[in-house]
């Protein structure tokens, strides 16, 4: 359990040193009147939602980790031959990574036809990450590795199943982000497309996060 | 994702109007957690029927045949989850922390209403998948709550059928409602607190459940993978979790796995679900002494810490529920050492509450008593827990009735303590009229005392050597006599304290229905949810005007005041001492 200790660890110093340092100190007894505390108002919530979220993601692909490296070491463990295919894959989700990153961009300096065609641009090539790690899955039980041949089939299934789960989660955010974006007309003022920006911005970053999450997840696929 | 200001606002837009929006798909915080609060006090009462039934069982083995022997097991399994999950923790963060947290930090609302309402239909779902185990082939899992492998999914265990799969499946659901619920507390927390409420003016009660939330998002995902991991091993044969072994004479399918990698995983979420269901109850006590004692609360700061320091160490502990399950015994030496660490927070903040009480103006009321019989199980709970975090001692006393008595101590009746000291203390607030005072102190009482009566008596079965688990003993040698006599003295005490929790339903009933007016702050209590405009709160909770806070939770019997109390709301006196330190970041 190494990593999850590290993992452990890691979470608390940051809470620590988010709270310890900042606020802790205070002596709430001694200070009357009206104190202001920064962040409260100027981070809108759903931005905070999402970093808590990323957090329990976070904790639970780092679990399914360290047993991952757990059990590898058990004298059972036959490693699977990885399809190619990921490698494309990969690059289709890195591709939606930058597509978002570019309607981020886009919603920042208005520019509503770019948001438009990045932010659907991204929606594809993910569904077409999904669909190629469905083929993948595919390729493997035509090749014969099922998920009761061995616990590294079965790991591969479970992680990559679980990642894609969560993508599809996060495309039900980006469909609505989409919709309202398409929704806009033309002549939008800044002000309407305001509104869009924060769920754009929640999108690339959800997707970034998840696109770091499936790397790691290929490498450890890799490295086994 | 509906995000709602937290501004001032003229009227209150889209409040809901049928009856079917104000209470059953509702929106509004307090609706959602007397929802999520009777839920659990539903599930809690079963759970506390089945421990009768095995109590009867257990006190009484020649005269009753109620239950069979897998039924023991099930009994046992279905009490034990129940209470933990479905009734602890969701009463605690989805009961208290929905209703606490937006009244106590000046909020109208949770940061996302829609997210909350749909946590407790998916909490609903849950209990009624988990419930839904007792009528199918095979009844409920009777794994033991802790659902090892290989036992869990093995053959000749009882509900190997449906009932494990359903009870997987229910906890991955349960999962789900807890993690929308808890994104929803953490967030309003940080995000929604009125003007003026800094994070170190918050009442202890929304710091305990602030930091159990914390725990149980980083946590829970542990029990997630390790129930997806055991559900694939029962259902499509995978092993994750099963090694190679023989069956009743015949080799089974799976081979290879580890099932104390499942009790790794089981317990990285086992133990700091402790202080999932600790933390909260810790903040509850605290306020409730301060209110009651007419005093502040002693070491704020230091009690602030504690938590915090309670809530990072839980997480370094778990492998001491593990010392007998064979893993390396250096692990032993770590785990006995984080465990006796832990103990340092926890020491400290049972010493806090005592000196608030010293020289306090005490009022005995009702949620009073629940607080101070709290710390009287506390205490003995956490005494206990010091002989068993040991690895030499525990290893004799594991197996024993030892264990289910500290355990029941500090895990069963404390919260439930507390949970009874908070529905008293805030029920003025909830329903806006008070309970029947002498009904509740003759709850107490019994309560308190008839607890006593069970679980004490358990350490010294244990001390004897008394195995656990056992669904009779039969006449055996090493078992004198009189614990057999102690054995049924215990049921009848049982049987009596639950008898007793219905004079509490009964004080609920009345009381919803002729019990006094209780006015806006019946306590004299200075935190925010005793000031707001109407009782019980409205959806919206503070008319026109957020509230302004302008000074720290306890002000309670300031000298040369007039009242005994200055609510947060009340400006700073003239003469008051200057605020040096955030005087110059406010300008």
């Amino acid at each position: 359990m190494n990593i999850s200790l590290l993992f452990a660890a890691l979470t608390v110093a940051i809470l620590v040193w988010c709270f310890l340092l900042q606020h802790l100190k205070a002596k709430p007894w001694l200070e009357q009147g009206i104190i202001e505390e920064g962040g409260t108002t100027k981070v809108p919530a759903p931005r905070v939602g999402l970093w808590v979220f990323l957090a329990v993601v976070t904790s639970l692909f780092g679990l399914f980790t360290t047993v991952y490296n757990m059990r590898s070491g058990f004298p059972d463990w036959r490693p699977l031959q990885d399809p190619g295919l990921l490698w494309f894959n990969t690059g289709l989700l890195v591709l939606g990574s930058i597509a978002l990153q570019r309607a981020r961009g886009a919603s920042r300096r208005e520019n509503l036809d770019s948001l438009r065609l990045n932010l659907t641009a991204g929606g594809a090539l993910t569904i077409a990450f999904l669909i190629g790690q469905l083929v993948a899955w595919r390729q493997l039980t035509d090749a014969g590795y099922f998920v009761t041949t061995n616990p590294a089939d079965a790991f591969f299934y479970i992680l990559t199943g679980l990642h894609g789960l969560h993508m599809l989660g996060g495309l039900w955010f980006l469909a609505q982000a989409c919709l309202s974006a398409w929704g806009k007309p033309k002549t939008s003022t800044v002000m309407e497309i305001a509104n869009v920006r924060l769920r754009v911005e929640l999108c690339s970053v959800y997707w970034h996060y998840l696109l770091l999450i499936w790397l790691l997840l290929f490498g450890l696929f890799l490295s086994t | 994702m509906a995000y709602v200001a937290i501004a001032d606002r003229d009227t209150h837009p889209h409040d809901p109007d049928t009856f079917i929006t104000k209470y059953i798909w509702s929106q509004d915080h307090k609706v959602i957690a007397i929802q999520y609060a009777i839920t659990a006090i539903f599930v809690g009462v079963i759970a506390l029927g089945l421990s009768l039934l095995f109590r009867l069982q257990l006190g009484f083995p020649d005269s009753f045949s109620l239950v069979a022997p897998n039924e023991y097991y099930q009994y046992v399994t279905m009490h034990g989850m129940i209470m933990v999950i479905y009734l602890l923790t969701a009463l605690f963060l989805g009961g208290f922390g929905n209703y606490l947290i937006p009244l106590m930090c000046g909020a109208r609302d949770m940061v996302f209403p829609y997210m909350n309402m749909l946590s407790f239909w998916v909490y609903l779902l849950s209990v009624i998948v988990l419930l839904a185990s007792f009528f199918v082939p095979g009844g409920p899992t009777g794994a033991g709550w802790t659902l090892y492998p290989p036992q869990a999914i093995s053959e000749g265990t009882p509900g190997i059928d449906g009932g494990i799969v359903l009870m997987l499946v229910s906890l991955i659901i349960f999962i789900a409602a807890f993690t929308m619920g808890g994104l929803n507390y953490v967030t309003t927390v940080l995000q929604a607190r009125a003007r003026g409420m800094t994070l170190m003016r918050m009442p202890l009660s929304v710091w305990g459940i602030f930091v159990a939330t914390i725990l149980g998002l980083l946590a829970f995902p542990a029990l997630l993978v390790a129930g997806v991991m055991l559900l694939l091993d029962r259902v499509i044969g995978t092993s994750f979790f099963m090694p190679e072994m023989l069956s009743m004479g015949a080799a089974i399918d799976y081979g290879g796995g580890s099932p104390i990698l499942f009790q790794h995983l089981f317990w990285f979420f086992g133990h700091p679900e402790v202080y999932i269901v600790a933390l909260p109850a810790f903040g509850i006590v605290s306020d409730v002494l301060s209110v009651h004692a007419r005093k502040n609360i002693f070491g704020y700061r230091m009690m602030v810490w504690a938590i915090v320091a309670i809530g990072a160490l839980s997480f370094v502990v778990w492998a001491h529920h593990m010392y007998v399950s064979g893993m390396n015994p250096y692990f032993g030496f770590f785990f006995a050492t984080t465990t006796l660490i832990i103990a340092v927070p926890t020491a400290l903040k049972v010493y806090n509450w005592i000196l608030t009480l010293w020289q306090g103006d005490i009022h005995l009321r009702v949620p009073m008593l629940f607080a101070i019989g709290f710390l009287f199980t506390f205490i003995h709970g956490g005494l206990t827990g010091l002989f068993l975090g040991n690895v030499t001692v525990d290893l004799p006393l594991s197996d024993t009735y030892f264990v289910v008595g500290h355990f029941h101590m500090v895990m069963g009746v404390s919260p439930v303590l507390v949970v009874f000291a908070a529905i008293y203390h805030w029920f003025p607030k909830i329903t806006g009229r008070m309970f029947h005072e002498g009904l509740g102190k003759l709850h107490f009482w019994l309560t308190l005392l008839g607890t006593y009566s069970i679980y004490l008596p358990m350490h010294y079965l244990g001390i004897l050597g008394i195995p656990r688990r056992y669904y009779a003993y039969g006449d055996t040698d090493f078992i004198p006599e009189s614990a057999h006599t102690m054995n049924a003295g215990i049921t009848v005490a049982a049987l009596l304290v639950a008898a007793a929790q219905s004079l509490f339903f009964i004080n609920v009933i009345w009381s919803l229905l002729k019990g006094k007016k209780a006015g806006h702050n019946p306590w004299g209590a200075t935190t925010l949810e005793w000031q707001t405009p109407d009782t019980p709160p409205k959806h919206g909770n503070w008319g026109h005007n957020l509230p302004e806070v302008h000074r720290w939770p306890y002000d309670y019997s300031v000298p040369g005041e007039k009242e005994d109390f200055i609510p947060q709301t009340e400006p700073a006196r003239a003469d008051a001492i200057p605020n040096r330190e955030h005087a110059r970041s406010t300008k």
